[in-house]
């Protein structure tokens, strides 16, 4: 069984981020960029399962500009076992990535798509569901545990949510997106770095997936959150009622 | 020299010419040879002087299989062939060798090692070469000033104008203020920096990776050199990384990865200023006490980058200013670079031998801010990045014999920096460069690598740290003798006398006990010019993987509470940039010290200044530390 793993290119998670002065965006000139950390646990999980005997090949994708390679050599110093790039000169929003994920999935017959829950620059939460739904695949999201049965071709999976956990078994090719406590990333070591630099990275472009980019959401805007406003202290309790009921009109 | 003496004392003597008096009683006996003492030692490099014979091997042998690297510790003249790379396990710990091994990708690393597959393509050959490199990103720890002089640059990469250096914006003018609380009074410049560039050091070191990528050479960000790897000869034959995974209580994580032995046939330190291994390094090799050398002293300086009002940017405007708000015993100074993009370098530079144990350098730079010529330039814009680094201030008197057996330490970890220009990036450079021909001397041609300490006695850095070198030590006697000196020295003697002036007592010496100093009162942050500590560290984009063991290590853990706070006032918690050190109460309400060693910043300025250097830094697991890209 193959593997795909979408990762993806973001702001390094410690990085003090700003808003462009034209407000079309957050400034990422001159600034640290990481794989997203829910991609480095979704990879981990593929290499754990591939590890365990039930997959031959992991497969790690990456959409955006020609530094996605550095991420993708990333991947493959964890032990991916080849990469694919899939050259986009600006960012797409998580439909037209579910849409070029699905036709790198018709070409490649993957039995299990991984991806992080969520990217840390937008928060979507979007990408997984959508792919699995245009593959008409089953699809476990917010997984905290996954177990293969190889011999039903199924993944019982623990999700997180807001209730608590929730078990599903899902029959595979499945996409399964992961969440925090899923796993602990491995280390890329030294070693395996210097031996992802021959593993192959394939460039592919979007005319070759023959997928349709045009999107239906355009960004107007990015501002800054307002500044928090600071409190004011009430001297009776006459006060504050007056103050929910004619300045907050809460009450 | 007796003759100057003489002919002051015949004078009528003001009072300048007393202290002047005082200066010539103080003068060190053996520092009347500019080249100090040539007849020290030479040091016995006995595996390069193999390289003698300097044959290549009969084809049919590996020289790099298992069995031989067993068989032969010592290192062999041997050539090798192309990417033939030898990964053998000995005792748990994979190992990788290369033909140089340098440490830092910095100034100095980078040079090195571009100069040497420069050599290697004009030869004919080729060499490994690998450089390991602590931050997340090369440049990710590089910080500095920065007006940059590129006289090296032109030497190592002559065409960097038409390859998209980022070195664009030409020092215009060169402004000198001597600040009061209020006031700025202009003073003529003893700087001249026509010809130089304002830069980010972080983006030419990034610019400088890639070229040096480009010509083969293997980076690897994200790993820290923890250990020094020696043969039973006791010469150096590479470096470690440090484990990774390893818990805060030290036991192994599920992630857990041992280091790997990096070794080289020749390794070259370029940790930058008080490197961590380097230091090891001089102490076991004693290379100070070799040339005579006396210690090093250092400046902790703070820096931030501004984006400001486009009415008020002047690229290419360049601000030195002394004074305020450093009182006259307190030696450092303040700059203000205007670089293109509306962005302004901005930082306060204290030197750390600084008797007050109150003394906060980081609130100083808060104060600087709000001093009126400062403030009209920064008003309406905002912090884009803050961090800090110490820098040397020893200059020529504290240069160490660079080499040792196995290799060699180039730029600030050695210690080129020239002090009265404030520039030590084009020394460091050069000091690579040397180096990296003595390397490739001795691992092509059967030379010695003491050829590096004779070609940079030879070089313009020696001419020019020579010439500078008694700018520095002249302020141990206050700041207007300094200032006395430093004009009679730029406009007159140039460093022609035969006189070598020396330097003060060690940084970590010259602390005071808090009970005879006053203690600061520092003005609140107003959030708008001046920040508060965790504000300012979170524009570092520093962080650290937090459930490792504290890289700081303390040598006597008892000595913060029993010492550092009752008789210095706990100074760590003030000097240090990034609030590593705070001293908080335990549950029986006496204090403690705890080490927030995630804040850190690579500074070192607690190795330096702690009084009784019981605060030992060392290197935390790679990829952790600052992420600088505009510094």
């Amino acid at each position: 069984m193959k593997i795909l793993v979408a990762v993806k290119r973001v702001v390094d998670y410690a990085v003090k981020i700003r808003v462009k002065p034209d407000k079309t965006g957050v400034d990422t000139q001159n600034v640290k960029m990481s794989m997203n950390p829910f991609c480095e646990i979704a990879l981990e999980e593929a290499l754990r399962i591939k590890e365990a005997g039930f997959a031959k090949e992991v497969v790690a994708v990456s959409i955006g500009p020609s530094q996605c390679v550095d991420t993708l050599r990333t991947g493959l110093a964890m032990g991916a076992d080849r990469g694919i790039h899939v050259e986009a000169s600006y960012s797409f929003l998580p439909l037209t990535i579910a849409k070029i994920l699905k036709s790198l999935a018709d070409v490649e017959n993957p039995g299990l798509i991984f991806l992080g829950k969520q990217a840390i620059d937008d928060d979507c939460n979007q990408t997984g569901q959508m792919v699995a739904a245009l593959l008409g695949w089953p699809q476990a999201t917010f997984a905290s545990k996954v177990v293969l049965d190889k011999d039903k071709q199924s993944a019982t999976v623990d999700r997180e949510v807001d209730e608590g956990l929730e078990t599903l078994s899902v029959d595979l090719p499945a996409v399964i997106t992961t969440d925090l406590r899923l796993n602990q990333p491995r280390y890329a070591t030294l070693p395996n770095i210097m031996k992802a630099k021959s593993k192959p990275i394939k460039k592919m472009t979007l005319e070759d997936l023959k997928v349709d980019i045009k999107s239906d959401i355009e960004i107007v805007e990015v501002t800054e959150p307002p500044k928090r406003k600071s409190g004011v202290i009430v001297s009776s309790v006459d006060e504050l009622i007056y103050k929910l009921k004619n300045e907050a009109h809460v009450v | 020299m007796k003759k100057m003496k003489a002919l002051l004392l015949d004078h009528h003597r003001p009072l300048s010419f007393t202290i002047m008096h005082r200066f010539l009683l103080k003068l060190s006996s053996s520092s009347t040879n500019p080249l100090r003492n040539s007849k020290f030692q030479r040091l016995i490099l006995p595996s390069l002087n193999l390289f003698a014979s300097g044959s290549p091997p009969p084809p049919s042998a590996n020289p790099y299989s298992a069995d031989s690297f067993r068989k032969s510790r010592a290192f062999s003249s041997k050539s090798r062939a192309l990417g033939v790379r030898c990964i053998s396990s000995e005792a748990g710990r994979e190992a990788i060798e290369y033909d140089v091994v340098i440490i830092g990708a910095g100034p100095a690393g980078l040079s090195a090692a571009i100069r040497l597959k420069q050599l290697c393509q004009e030869k004919n050959t080729d060499l490994s070469v690998c450089v390991v490199e602590k931050g997340a990103e090369v440049g990710g720890h590089v910080i500095s000033g920065n007006v940059f002089e590129p006289l090296a640059l032109d030497e190592l990469l002559p065409h960097w104008r038409q390859e998209q250096a980022p070195i664009e914006v030409a020092a215009s003018s060169d402004k000198f203020w001597f600040l009061t609380k209020d006031r700025a009074i202009p003073l003529p410049s003893p700087f001249d920096n026509k010809g130089n560039y304002i830069i980010s050091l972080s983006q030419l070191v990034r610019w400088l990776g890639g070229k040096a990528e480009e010509l083969g050479i293997e980076i690897y960000p994200g790993f820290s050199a923890s250990e020094v790897l020696y043969n039973a000869s006791d010469e150096v034959v590479g470096i470690a990384t440090k484990d990774m995974g390893i818990s805060k209580d030290g036991s192994k994580k599920e992630t857990f990865q041992p280091g790997v032995d990096i070794k080289g046939r020749v390794t070259l330190f370029a940790e930058g200023c008080r490197g961590s291994l380097s230091e090891k390094i001089i102490k076991k090799y004693k290379l100070r006490e070799e040339v005579n050398a006396q210690h090093q002293t250092y400046a902790l300086g703070i820096k931030e980058v501004w984006e400001i009002d486009e009415s008020k940017h002047n690229p290419g405007e360049v601000i030195h200013a002394l004074g305020w708000p450093l009182d006259p015993k307190t030696y450092g100074g303040s700059f203000l670079y205007h670089m293109n993009d509306r962005q302004v370098a901005l930082g306060l530079v204290v030197a750390l031998n600084y008797k007050n144990p109150f003394l906060n350098p980081y609130e100083e730079f808060q104060k600087l801010k709000h001093h009126p010529a400062i403030k009209r330039i920064l008003e309406g814009g905002t912090v884009l990045q803050y961090g800090a680094r110490t820098l040397n201030e020893g200059g020529f008197q504290s240069i160490p014999y660079p080499v040792f057996p196995g290799g060699a330490i180039i730029g600030c970890s050695a210690g080129f920096l020239n002090v009265p220009k404030i520039k030590g990036t084009h020394t460091a450079m050069k000091s690579g460069m040397l180096a990296a021909e003595a390397a490739f001397g001795a691992l092509h041609e059967g030379s010695n690598m003491n050829t590096y300490w004779d070609s940079l006695r030879g070089s313009w850095v020696w001419k020019e740290l020579y010439a500078a070198r008694n700018y520095r030590p002249a302020f141990e006697y206050g700041l207007i003798p300094g200032l006395a000196v430093s004009a009679m020295e730029h406009y007159v003697l140039k460093g022609k006398v035969p006189f070598t002036l020396k330097h003060g007592k060690a940084d970590h010496e010259a602390t005071d006990l808090a009970r005879k100093c006053k203690p600061i009162e520092y003005p609140k942050p107003d959030g708008v010019l001046s920040f508060d500590v965790p504000t300012s560290l979170y524009r570092s984009n520093t962080n650290h993987d937090h459930d490792q063991p504290s890289h700081l290590r303390l040598k006597d853990p008892k000595i913060p509470e029993k010492v550092n706070l009752p008789e210095y006032g706990a100074p760590e918690s003030r000097y240090c940039p990034a609030r590593v050190y705070e001293y908080v109460e335990d549950e029986e309400g006496k204090p403690k010290l705890q080490i927030n060693a995630q804040n850190c910043l690579h500074c070192k300025a607690c190795d330096i200044k702690d009084p009784k250097q019981n605060i030992e830094w060392t290197v935390p697991e790679g990829g952790g530390g600052p992420a600088y890209s505009v510094m």
